[in-house]
């Protein structure tokens, strides 16, 4: 499903950010990775839908060969991969369903089975009577679930989610783990970056932590394991 | 761009420019002000060198018969002209006619030199194929028999023929320059809408779009920009043209001169600026979002 080995990612500016890591992720699993601030996490997770390329490793994500891919091949790869960004990146000019359709209009699907699919992600993250809407006139928290909804629209195989609750309330934050864990349940792979100690020591699931750009610990049902 | 998704990006097109409010009307003014610049120049130029032409088609070679000359040597010399390579037209004109030409001109006191006073000279009238000959022309006329005097505005009308060699190439320099300034102006306002807008093609790609997915409404929005721009200079020009046209052809009634036809130059010109503003605005947008694209 995804499997990095010996991937090194050394920014221009000079900072070594990943220092060779090896991990594999199967189809269907939940993980939590956590880390102190700089350690590398943001960019493990950002090499998974290439917005960041690696300097020297392979990495593989379902059939695509992310090291050497050709760049008309990228779009294809983020339909499989989808991802809920910490800032949300929610088009600020469209209203929170065509943020939603946006991203199977992109996917040229049928508008009959946009729609339909648009309204049923749009309840499951309970919005759907703010369809009409704009970014702005939403809550960090709503955001946060367009955001959520908007990745899963097509159904991708992985779900990537950089620090999803960071910038919510507990209460919301538990409602959208409540979100992903549904997701997570209908097979979708969940790669999740967080520095929610709460979360992750109340919803067990495998926990990988990054320090120095390698993973230093991976744990099956595991604990944060860092002071909060 | 494929059928089933050219509709959807023509909407999308449309709706961005109304969402867009003020910045799509900060590009379309941009569009409207180079382009009425450069159709108004155009406009202008195109008709002094309009003007210049007549003027040239206006110079001739007036031959003067000598007095001693009896009908016979007069009508010979005509045919004699006639025989002239560079010669276009010939036209013949009494010496009656011509005092009375005078007398219209400058007023009944000249009908003193009435009948047999007239101390006027018959002439022919030459015009000749293209004006630069009229120099030559002149030469060959003044050798022949029976001929008082040869003229043609002389040095006068080569200097003339050369400032309108001048003038047109410098207005050929000024319309180009005129135009790859509007180019600059229009791609560099589309580049500044589109750089406000680069997040949000960032997004566009993190969630899978290709590129021409993204690129098709932002060349149309372009396209819309350009064509909404050109429309005003378009309708301000034909209704200062059509409207000056037909004052100044007025003043003009009776000479030689003339204004070009609005029928064929304003659509010429009406389509020119149509086609500038659609097209850069087109262009622009390719060539601006480019780098944006790189996620």
């Amino acid at each position: 499903m995804i499997e990095m080995s010996n991937v090194y990612k050394k920014y221009s500016n000079g900072i070594t950010a990943i220092n060779g890591l090896n991990i594999k992720i199967d189809q269907g699993e939940f993980v939590y990775v956590v880390g102190p601030s700089g350690a590398g996490k943001s960019t493990f997770v950002k090499m998974m839908y290439r917005e960041e390329v690696p300097t020297q490793g392979k990495i593989q994500v379902g059939k695509f060969n992310l090291v050497n891919m050709k760049q008309k091949d990228i779009p294809y790869l983020r339909r499989y991969v989808g991802v809920v960004f910490q800032d949300f990146k929610l088009l600020p000019r469209l209203t929170i369903y065509e943020n939603v359709a946006y991203a199977m209009e992109v996917v040229e699907k049928n508008p009959k089975v946009i729609q339909k699919r648009v309204l049923e992600v749009l309840e499951l993250v309970g919005l759907k009577h703010k369809v009409r809407m704009f970014p702005n006139e939403l809550s960090g928290g709503e955001q946060q679930r367009v955001a959520i909804a908007r990745a899963i629209a097509n159904m991708p195989s992985i779900l990537i989610a950089d620090e999803p609750t960071g910038n919510l309330d507990p209460e919301t934050a538990w409602e959208i783990m409540e979100v992903l864990e549904e997701i997570n349940n209908q097979g979708t792979t969940i790669i999740m970056a967080t520095h929610n100690s709460t979360i992750v020591n109340r919803m067990k699931h495998r926990v990988l932590a990054v320090e120095n750009g390698r993973i230093v610990r991976d744990q099956a049902e595991g604990e944060y394991g860092y002071e909060s | 761009m494929r059928a089933r998704t050219s509709g959807r990006h023509i909407r999308e097109a449309f709706k961005s420019v109304k969402r867009n409010g003020w910045m799509s009307l900060a590009a379309v003014s941009a569009v409207a002000v180079t382009l009425l610049l450069v159709g108004s120049f155009i406009a202008i130029l195109f008709n002094v060198n309009k003007l210049a032409s007549d003027i040239e088609n206006d110079v001739s070679v007036r031959v003067y018969v000598d007095l001693a000359a009896d009908e016979e040597q007069r009508v010979a010399l005509g045919e004699n002209l006639e025989k002239i390579e560079q010669v276009e037209s010939i036209e013949y004109s009494s010496k009656k006619n011509e005092l009375d030409q005078v007398v219209g001109s400058y007023g009944d006191e000249f009908n003193l030199f009435e009948g047999d006073d007239n101390p006027l000279r018959d002439v022919y009238i030459i015009n000749t194929l293209k004006p630069e000959d009229t120099a030559e022309v002149a030469s060959e006329v003044a050798e022949m028999d029976n001929v008082a005097e040869v003229n043609y505005g002389g040095a006068e009308a080569d200097r003339l023929f050369e400032l309108m060699g001048t003038a047109r190439n410098v207005g050929a320099i000024v319309v180009l320059a005129l135009i790859l300034t509007a180019v600059f102006l229009i791609s560099n306002t589309i580049r500044i809408t589109i750089f406000s807008r680069r997040t949000e093609i960032e997004i566009m790609k993190l969630v899978g779009a290709t590129n021409w997915f993204i690129r098709w409404p932002f060349v149309i929005e372009g396209a819309i920009i350009g064509l909404i721009g050109a429309l005003v200079p378009v309708s301000i020009i034909t209704f200062v043209y059509i409207n000056g046209f037909d004052t100044i052809m007025k003043y003009l009634a009776g000479t030689y001169f003339s204004l070009l036809n609005p029928a064929p130059f304003l659509i010429y010109l009406n389509a020119l600026m149509l086609g500038i503003g659609i097209l850069i605005g087109a262009i622009g947008s390719i060539l601006s979002i480019r780098k944006f694209l790189k996620v």
